[in-house]
């Protein structure tokens, strides 16, 4: 056998290998388990119900709509940590990992005392015929909230290691700032962003401690995927849950996937020939 | 396009980059900026370029005064040190890119893949167009970039140390090869290294700066045969330092009397390089011991120890000469300033 430099490879592999499938792989498998138990045309009556239709739209849709705001925000913001130097940074930089430290339903109680009609927002709003808390506004709200790390910390680290010179050569060929950003800075930045609105959105989707708070939670309206799950599980019909549970699941590797292939294609150049 | 330096100072925070320079680039010329690091050379460059500006003086091209016009403006071709080739684009976008920004002038997309074929050419990278920077060696992307900078049809071409992050025998290809371009396009031509042999082999003109200032320029002839300072000569090449006094005019050093006419009585240095020093075994000289006989390729290289000093020389190959021989060395040619 080959001499390695670092001993071990078996074991720890066959720990890591073991973890993963009891944690990750052994859940997921009882889940669709669970699913495919109902038989198709029961799994198919229940994750095509009209409630459930309508859970799948707001959700998808307040995903996506807080996955585009942070694209632009976090994108900002990212840009701001790495290229200006001002007083509170570190501050601003350790913020930004609030959502991730905090506890999901912490943020949702906080988000729903500031825009409900009464909150110090919501007294503003209200009168402007803005309705936040209790709409599906409220839930991208929330979304937002929890999954805008992601998008500054993917792009923060590439754009710190983006050379400098690359903007001075694109200012020396003539190029306009608009030209070097669209031309060579976003096309390098292109994979960091696409992974991090694939996790944000994944994230959004699967969001539920902060929505819960802030969305009113109306069947038809304002009830997002994970809190229907919830109800059947409440409502001891571990099928439909999980049934309903494995169409968040599928969704999730198909953006996965769908990231993973965009991604090497992105980083096409990096191939060597 | 000349280029003109009038008084020229930078400073940043508190460090003092670049010290009142003041320097002529002919229309056409290959100048070089030589200096150690923390010269000044490469700042001077960025400002030349437009990638710095002055905190004083000007900046002429031409007869026009350049010094605050921006670097896209500028209408200069400039080579960043490790290249800056935009890596997720093909070899042939590279060289494109300056010939489609909204301020270049209208091509239409077949005149500018002629244009970016010819420049391929040119640097002699022919069916590499579709290459990424990753995919091609240091050397060739050494000369993308140079076709890149030049496919803007620049007045002036500025090269930040463009063969140091090449091996010793690319560079030796790479600086005939740049020095042909050169003569072919004429274009006028700054260039920053910290080799000397570089400097030496490639400009018509050589820059040498020391902490911000120029401290010598001429022809490589010129300041290689008549170096002005101490720094300079100890710059250029290998030199031994040797401790005299001079007393009018005259620097005695054993048996030997050298004529020194423009240093000031009182401590001296002289200065000599391993070519400059000969060895016999007897007559008149400096007595030295060989220490030590290295045989190299093309000579026999002596360490002596002369009067307290190691000194070094070269003799012919056919020489016979052993260690813990005693001698006599002869200085051919020396450089002498008084001691600082």
């Amino acid at each position: 056998m080959k001499q390695r430099v670092l001993p071990g490879l078996s074991l720890s592999l066959g720990v890591t290998l073991f973890y993963a499938a009891l944690i990750i792989a052994l859940p997921v498998l009882a889940l669709v388990f669970k699913a495919a138990s109902l038989g198709p045309a029961a799994y198919w009556q229940i994750v095509t119900s009209e409630r459930a239709l309508a859970s799948y739209r707001v959700t998808a849709l307040s995903a996506l709509a807080a996955t585009v705001f942070n694209f632009f925000f976090g994108l900002a913001l990212a840009w701001v940590l790495v290229r200006y130097r001002f007083p509170g940074r570190r501050l601003l930089d350790a913020v930004v990992d609030l959502p991730f430290a905090l506890p999901t339903a912490v943020a949702g109680i906080a988000l729903t005392t500031l825009f409900a009609p009464g909150g110090w927002f919501g007294h503003v709003l209200d009168p402007l015929g803005i309705r936040v808390a209790y709409t599906p506004l409220g839930i991208m709200l929330a979304m937002c909230f929890t999954s805008l790390p992601f998008i500054v910390r993917t792009v923060q680290p590439v754009l710190e290691e983006l050379d400098p010179a690359l903007e001075e050569a694109g200012q020396s060929l003539g190029a306009s700032d608009r030209e070097i950003f669209t031309r060579v800075i976003l096309p390098l930045l292109a994979p960091s962003i696409l992974a991090g609105l694939s996790l944000s959105f994944a994230r959004s989707l699967g969001e539920f401690g902060a929505i819960i708070f802030i969305a009113g939670n109306q069947p038809m309206s304002t009830e997002i995927t994970a809190l229907l799950v919830f109800i059947r599980l409440e409502e001891y019909e571990y099928q439909a849950a999980a049934a309903i549970a494995s169409v968040l699941l599928i969704t999730a590797f198909v953006m996965l996937a769908l990231t993973n292939i965009l991604q090497r294609r992105a980083l096409r150049y990096m191939q060597r020939g | 396009m000349k280029i003109a330096l009038d008084h020229v100072v930078k400073t940043f925070n508190t460090f003092r980059a670049v010290h009142d320079v003041s320097l002529t680039v002919e229309s056409g010329e290959l100048v070089a900026l030589l200096g150690p690091s923390g010269s000044g050379k490469t700042t001077l460059l960025r400002m030349v370029a437009g990638l710095e500006f002055p905190d004083d003086g000007h900046i002429l091209f031409g007869g026009e005064d350049a010094t605050l016009i921006p670097v896209r403006e500028r209408g200069v071709g400039f080579v960043f040190q490790h290249y800056a080739l935009f890596p997720h684009m093909t070899v042939a976008d590279n060289i494109a890119f300056g010939m489609r920004t909204a301020r270049a002038a209208k091509r239409s997309r077949a005149e500018i893949s002629a244009r970016v074929a010819e420049l391929l050419r040119l640097v002699q990278l022919d069916g590499l167009g579709d290459r990424f920077p990753a995919q091609i060696s240091g050397g060739q992307r050494q000369r993308v970039a140079l076709a890149r900078a030049l496919a803007v049809d620049p007045k002036v071409l500025l090269l930040d140390e463009p063969f140091g992050a090449l091996d010793a025998n690319v560079r030796r290809d790479l600086r005939r090869w740049l020095r042909e371009i050169h003569a072919e396009l004429g274009i006028t031509t700054l260039f920053v290294t910290h080799d000397q042999e570089e400097a030496l082999d490639l400009a018509d003109r050589v820059v040498i700066l020391h902490q911000g200032k120029i401290v010598q320029q001429g022809t490589p002839r010129a300041v290689t045969r008549t170096p002005n300072s101490a720094f300079v000569m100890r710059f250029l090449g290998d030199t031994h330092r040797i401790s005299a006094r001079a007393q009018g005019g005259r620097v005695e050093l054993g048996a030997l009397t050298l004529d020194a006419p423009d240093v000031a009585d009182g401590p001296a240095e002289i200065y000599v390089r391993p070519a400059d020093l000969e060895w016999t075994r007897s007559g008149p000289g400096l007595a030295a011991t060989v220490t030590r006989v290295i045989d190299r390729p093309g000579a026999r290289r002596l360490q002596v120890l002369a009067g307290g000093d190691v000194l070094e020389l070269d003799v012919a190959p056919e020489v016979e000469v052993a260690e813990g021989e005693a001698g006599q060395l002869r200085i051919v040619r020396s450089r002498i300033f008084a001691a600082s």
